[in-house]
């Protein structure tokens, strides 16, 4: 069996680690490393009886993952100051929102870039407040910039100079030129209030921007994480409201989403052994493109499917913008190489 | 991939692999003294491989990759192979170990107790701790010291020794010619020759030990010796870490436990008998 499928059943709970051969673990770790999942694994299993010397490296890495987070959460606190004292609200999104809500899937989470959702008419003002309080910019290229802030749904990335951290500042969650165009009024205006103290997205909001992160933006990229954190939040939230697939359905159509969430379902059903409703729990013939680009690694934790993986990239940007923008954008970007 | 080896150093087992046979023969050959344990699973993962397939014939080029992966990385003619795969192994642990607190220093060990020497390329730590090695000291690493988080003891993490430029000659002078790697001529770190350690350093390379000293060494000028401060020498050695930052707090509370227990000096020295003597000196006072 492959070593991207062991690790997969073993997040799962579906393979008893016990039984895996010592020469098994190689490709197992070297999987969840490429897929930035090792941390999430070492939580996932650990109570499990386990090879001492993976005992020992997955103890290093809840460890590990325990300072990144409080690192993160504190650049949260960070944006917060910076923003709050005008008035100025943030939702904080993926992985920073997971832990400051304390979910199940932020245990051991890679947290990148601090990301946060402001009101569009906000932006420009959180813009200056944040380069004021010690960001600054991270591109210098013109043409990125004002690709950026004509087409994307965010600011051009910025930088802390003294704790050298990122920040993606958001408006809404998908590029402004994407064919689906999320109602962003509606996921700042509806949401929740987290137990770090935190505005996060409401359960359902959550769940329809990490498919649509996954699924409508992305190429799959750490796709195996995201589906991570889509299975356990759903199951989750399911768990505290029964109710809670109706109303992701019905957020999903507000967004334009359904087919996205629909499909991350359906896929963390497939990989994660999620339980879904009727009208769910359906089968989908392109389903297994995305399968396949999800298992393709390799137990040295390379992508074996380049053909797939490129494929995957152009659908992402095809989907991103109109074809003769999308060609021009190519041939701006060819030039300047 | 097709061609793999096995390595610990140190508490780090790597798994090795390679698009082309030559580099996993060279490290074979150099770690082939090295502790094996083949049901162990590995901490780290190293790969050498081709950008396209091609290019592992024509004008083979060496990529490094691994769990850790520094974008637009140059790439290594296959003659530098043994080094593209060094780099690897210093990647992987600068930018993936956790366990300890990385410090960018080479070690030396006599009487159970440990001599930190921490510095840049050129300071001459490499080369003093090559040539210590070969006297009364037990070398513990020339490129990377791990220091306990909770206990405070230092680890070894005795690699190869990459000899670089004027040291090859001094220490090729001095060791038995089987203990020597192949002369990697004109590599972009200048000319490099790798020096298995004893024996007696593999063995004991699990031996936690408590620092006694530490060096801050600058090769060229007058023989000088500079008492440094706590402040000093913990904000040097924040550089000298690789993941002071990722540890918080764990790695503030062991750096600064180890500047306050160690005394430190910076030292200047004009050639490898003056470091040498000037080390044995600065010892015999620390370890009294």
């Amino acid at each position: 069996m492959s070593a991207v499928r062991t690790f997969v059943d073993l997040l799962a709970g579906r393979r008893d680690p016990a039984a895996l051969a010592p020469r098994d673990w190689d490709g197992v770790i070297g999987v969840a490393r490429s897929e930035a999942m090792l941390a999430t694994l070492a939580h996932s299993l650990a109570d499990a009886g386990l090879p001492p010397a993976v005992a020992t490296l997955f103890a290093d890495q809840r460890a590990a993952a325990k300072v990144a987070q409080a690192q993160a959460l504190w650049e949260a606190e960070m944006a917060r100051r910076a923003l709050a004292p005008t008035g100025i609200e943030f939702v904080l999104l993926k992985g920073a929102a997971y832990a400051a809500a304390n979910m199940a899937c932020s245990a051991g989470r890679q947290i990148g870039d601090l990301d946060i959702l402001v009101l569009a008419h906000d932006i420009r003002r959180a813009e200056n407040l944040l380069l004021k309080a010690g960001w600054e910019w991270v591109k210098s290229d013109p043409y990125d910039d004002a690709y950026y802030r004509q087409h994307m749904h965010e600011l051009p990335p910025m930088i802390h100079k003294a704790r050298d951290r990122m920040i993606d500042v958001h408006h809404t969650i998908l590029p402004r030129t994407h064919r689906i165009t999320p109602d962003a009024l509606a996921l700042v205006s509806d949401a929740v209030t987290s137990s770090a103290g935190f505005a996060v997205l409401n359960p359902a909001d959550m769940a329809c921007h990490c498919a649509a992160h996954m699924l409508a933006d992305g190429d799959l990229q750490g796709g195996l994480r995201n589906l991570w954190d889509f299975h356990t939040m759903t199951r989750d939230f399911v768990a505290a409201d029964p109710g809670f697939w109706g109303q992701l359905d019905g957020r999903a159509s507000l967004h334009g989403l359904q087919s996205a969430v629909h499909r991350a379902a359906r896929l963390s059903r497939d990989l994660y052994g999620a339980a879904l409703p009727d009208g769910w729990d359906r089968q989908d013939p392109a389903d297994t493109w995305f399968r396949r680009r999800l298992f393709a690694r390799d137990d040295w934790g390379r992508v074996t499917d380049p053909l797939l993986e490129q494929a995957f990239y152009i659908r992402s940007h095809w989907l991103r913008m109109p074809p003769v923008m999308l060609a021009k954008h190519l041939w701006t970007k060819w030039r300047k190489r | 991939m097709k061609n793999k080896l096995r390595i610990a150093v140190g508490p780090v087992q790597f798994r090795i692999g390679s698009d082309w046979a030559e580099p996993i023969a060279a490290l074979a050959r150099l770690y082939a003294g090295y502790p094996q344990d083949d049901t162990r699973p590995a901490d780290a993962t190293v790969r050498l491989f081709a950008a396209r397939p091609w290019r592992r014939w024509l004008r083979p080029s060496v990529h490094i990759g691994g769990d850790f992966v520094v974008p637009d990385a140059l790439p290594l003619p296959l003659s530098m192979g043994l080094l593209a795969a060094e780099m690897g192994m210093n990647l992987q642990i600068a930018l993936g170990w956790r366990r300890h607190m990385l410090l960018h220093a080479s070690a030396v060990a006599q009487g159970g107790r440990a001599l930190i020497m921490s510095g840049e390329s050129g300071s001459g730590k490499s080369t003093l701790a090559a040539l210590l090695g070969e006297g009364d000291w037990r070398l513990m690493g020339d490129e990377f010291t791990l220091i306990d988080l909770f206990g405070g003891d230092t680890l070894a993490f005795p690699r190869a020794v990459s000899l670089k430029n004027e040291a090859i000659a001094e220490v090729a002078a001095r060791v038995d010619p089987a203990r020597l790697g192949p002369l990697l001529a004109a590599t972009p770190k200048g000319d490099i020759r790798h020096l298995i350690p004893r024996a007696d350093a593999i063995a004991a390379m699990h031996e936690p030990l408590r620092p006694a000293l530490l060096l801050f060494p600058r090769f060229g000028g007058e023989v000088a010796v500079e008492p440094m401060g706590e402040g000093e020498a913990f904000v040097r050695l924040t550089e000298a870490s690789t993941n002071y930052v990722a540890l918080g707090e764990a790695g503030f509370a062991a750096l600064t436990r180890l500047v306050r227990e160690t005394p430190a000096f910076g030292i200047s020295y004009p050639d490898s008998a003056a470091g040498i003597a000037l080390v044995e000196q600065l010892w015999a006072e620390a370890a009294k």
